[in-house]
């Protein structure tokens, strides 16, 4: 019962976090919302495991905790250099990393 | 003792709810990326962490709580992290933070699509 609700609260909080997405309305704010996504998608399913007695739904929900937040640095470093390859190559003016 | 922990991981899943609740409608309703990113940050911290916390409780001394309790420290790590790069790129790139000079500080509406406070 209690994981259902807190399943409701996280579905809620995910629609939410699409409407931010979808509005916009610079790309920062769009991958701001994906990544909040991300973190309660990690949450949703690490609940639904114990919602549906299979805990070992854990796994998943660490792997989709890398993954969240090895795609969110990919985005950001894709839109500011233009490829995931090359360092800096194109970076504005005192910007080094 | 079972009804006892039920009431307790019950408890911390109802904050960890109302705290994911909370930054997700500061996510929506805060002006500009950067107050947005105090909303999501909201999420990330104290509401991941009470409700991994109720879930802990529900598994027990078992594998499951060291897997949840990985996933916790990982975020604890990761969430910063990203806020960081995240403001380091919308700054470097041009997005003016808001502030009070705003002409629609009194009017602080999320929908601000075309004349808003975060240009691109």
């Amino acid at each position: 019962m209690m994981f259902a609700a807190a399943t409701a609260a996280l579905v809620i909080a995910m629609l939410l976090a699409l409407v931010r997405a979808l509005l916009g309305p610079t790309m920062f704010d769009r991958v701001l919302a994906v990544n909040s996504f991300g973190t309660k998608t990690v949450l949703m399913i690490a609940v639904l495991g114990f919602l549906a007695e299979r805990p070992d739904f854990m796994d998943i929900a660490l792997l989709y905790a890398l993954i969240n937040f090895i795609g969110t640095l990919a985005v950001l470093k894709f839109f500011r250099y233009g490829n995931f390859a090359r360092a800096g190559g194109r970076a504005p003016e005192g910007e080094g990393d | 003792m079972q009804l006892l922990l039920d009431i307790i991981s019950g408890a911390l899943l109802a904050g960890g709810s109302f705290f994911i609740l909370v930054g997700a409608i500061g996510l929506v309703r805060l002006p500009d990326v950067f107050a947005r990113m105090h909303g999501a940050g909201v999420t990330d911290t104290l509401g991941a962490g009470l409700f991994i916390a109720g879930l802990m409780i529900q598994g027990g001394l078992t594998l499951i709580t060291v897997k949840l309790l990985l996933i916790l420290v990982f975020m604890f790590f990761a969430s910063p992290t990203s806020s960081y790069a995240l403001a380091n790129a919308a700054l470097s790139q041009g997005v003016k933070p808001w502030t009070a000079d705003d002409p629609k500080y009194d009017d602080p509406e999320p929908d601000d699509t075309e004349d808003g406070p975060s240009k691109t």
